[in-house]
């Protein structure tokens, strides 16, 4: 579950008033809304990596608000993918295994299962350099999930791909989230993506959530949007 | 004749100038700087000769000078890169109050002529805390700072520092801030995501940092003079040698040590723009 609660942030100058949106656990919520508006800061704020002046945010059964980033238990997918230039894509994916101790054969299992998920077994020797955009999008979808989080943020996952990695990876996003049942919150600008994988959507306009829950996904949307 | 035409521009096709002058320029301007700096490393080199580079190298002040200057610069380029690497993160990485007027202060070691620097040094190692702290350093380790090899390290150090400074800072400002907030999700501390994510992404300008420090304390002269003095076979680096050498007319020796100081730069520059530009585009 995520679940915002009268949550204020405070980014510089920038500030978001007295939000609130509800996920239930191993949902898919999307939120919209324009450029400037405040979406990225508002999922940064979920990651705990903006400041929260009011308010609580819950993640699971968690009041994460005062927590650290890395005590929330959640897979952060930021909008430029931010893979370490210096890593392997299965440096890449043991990452968080690492960094809490998990011992060689359980990471390398670990590893291997989610390469195998993603479609990304053949680059684990190779480093973001060349890699092409839906092959990027993998590797960063993969560094996030590899410790098991409640919770994936994604911020923008499917700009600047092409049309049919767009297809793939959408695809892949559903797949991933009815196989491990994360709850995920997703920022897009695109329609057609929110119809595709939302099961609720929000979109923040002017400072206030205005949120629909759908019935069903759409999974005509991509054809259409094709043809 | 209608208001249209009067208004309408002119149909003629558009002409445009050479290029020949523009490029000409460039040419010349970049030309003469490097015309200079290579016919100053000709010159240097027509002026020296093999006999004269074996009888300099031969000389144990020499030897010494070039033993302390290896020794010197080497510690200093260590302590730059610790310092350099924290300050130039603080200040690529946080917002606060005064920061602008540390910027500033930062940049003091750059812009104060070198001399100034070493009697600024003197100075403050002549007044109260600056006795204590040498007789905490004499009680320490048996050297003394002033007029010693530490005191050679440290007028080294304040100049090469602050260039190793803007590097780092410049190089963190390149890395994306994001790769550590993706770290501190994934389940770092500040520290562990600075150790394994923003270090390990900015070891070319580490390299380019440690670089320029080493290189600029080889050079470093004026505050070596004032601070540390020019005695000869304890506080002699290459270019004391050199000044040394000057004063007592054997200018040929002279030029052979900075030769070698050309040398050792040359070699540093080289192995920068191998190993940096490979590891950086892998």
């Amino acid at each position: 579950m995520i679940a915002l609660q009268d949550v204020s942030v405070q980014a510089g100058a920038f500030r978001l008033n007295r939000i609130s949106l509800h996920i239930p656990t191993g949902e898919y919520g999307i939120l919209m809304g324009k450029t400037g508006c405040g979406k990225t800061t508002l999922l940064e704020a979920i990651c705990g990596l903006k400041r929260v002046v009011s308010g609580t945010i819950t993640l699971g059964d968690r009041d994460v608000t005062r927590l650290k980033p890395a005590e929330r238990g959640i897979g952060f997918v930021p909008q430029d993918k931010a893979l370490f230039s210096t890593m392997t894509v299965y440096e890449h994916l043991a990452f968080a295994l690492r960094i809490r101790n998990w011992d060689d054969h359980a990471l390398d299992t670990r590893v291997c299962e989610l390469a195998e998920l993603l479609g990304i077994s053949a680059l684990l020797t190779r480093r973001p350099y060349g890699l092409s955009g839906g092959e990027s999008q993998r590797v960063a979808l993969g560094r996030a999930l590899s410790a098991h989080p409640h919770v994936l943020c994604l911020d923008e996952p499917l700009s600047a791909l092409d049309e049919d990695t767009r297809q793939e990876i959408c695809d892949l996003l559903a797949t991933i989230q009815t196989q491990l049942g994360v709850t995920v919150l997703h920022i897009t600008h695109d329609p057609h993506e929110a119809t595709r994988l939302a099961q609720h959507i929000f979109r923040l306009e002017e400072g206030v959530i205005r949120s629909s829950t759908l019935d069903s996904r759409d999974t005509t949307a991509p054809q259409q949007l094709r043809n | 004749m209608t208001s249209t035409d009067s208004e309408a521009p002119d149909r003629a096709p558009h002409k445009v100038r050479s290029d020949t002058p523009f490029f000409v320029g460039l040419f010349l301007l970049s030309g003469v700087y490097l015309f200079l700096i290579v016919a100053m490393i000709l010159a240097n080199s027509a002026y020296t000769s093999v006999d004269i580079f074996a009888r300099t190298l031969a000389s144990p002040e020499i030897r010494y000078a070039i033993k302390l200057s290896l020794i010197t610069c080497s510690v200093t380029t260590i302590l730059s890169l610790w310092v350099a690497t924290a300050l130039g993160y603080c200040m690529s990485r946080f917002e606060f109050r005064g920061k602008s007027l540390l910027d500033s202060v930062l940049d003091i070691p750059i812009v104060l002529p070198p001399l100034v620097i070493g009697l600024s040094l003197l100075i403050l190692f002549r007044s109260g805390p600056g006795i204590w702290f040498e007789n905490l350093f004499v009680a320490l380790t048996g050297y003394r700072i002033t007029y010693a090899i530490p005191g050679v390290i440290l007028a080294q150090f304040m100049v090469a520092c602050a260039f190793a400074v803007r590097t780092m800072r410049a190089t963190f400002d390149e890395i994306p801030a994001r790769c550590e907030h993706v770290a501190l999700t994934l389940g770092c501390s500040r520290s562990q995501a600075f150790w394994s994510v923003s270090l390990p992404e900015a070891r070319r300008g580490l390299l380019v940092a440690a670089t320029l420090a080493w290189a600029r304390s080889l050079g470093e002269f004026g505050p070596i003079l004032i601070f540390a003095g020019a005695t000869r076979m304890k506080t002699e680096v290459m270019p004391t040698s050199v000044f040394l050498q000057m004063s007592i007319g054997d200018i040929e020796s002279a030029v052979a040590v900075s030769m070698l100081m050309i040398l050792a730069a040359m070699a540093v520059l080289v192995v920068v723009r191998l190993w940096g530009t490979e590891s950086y585009v892998r």
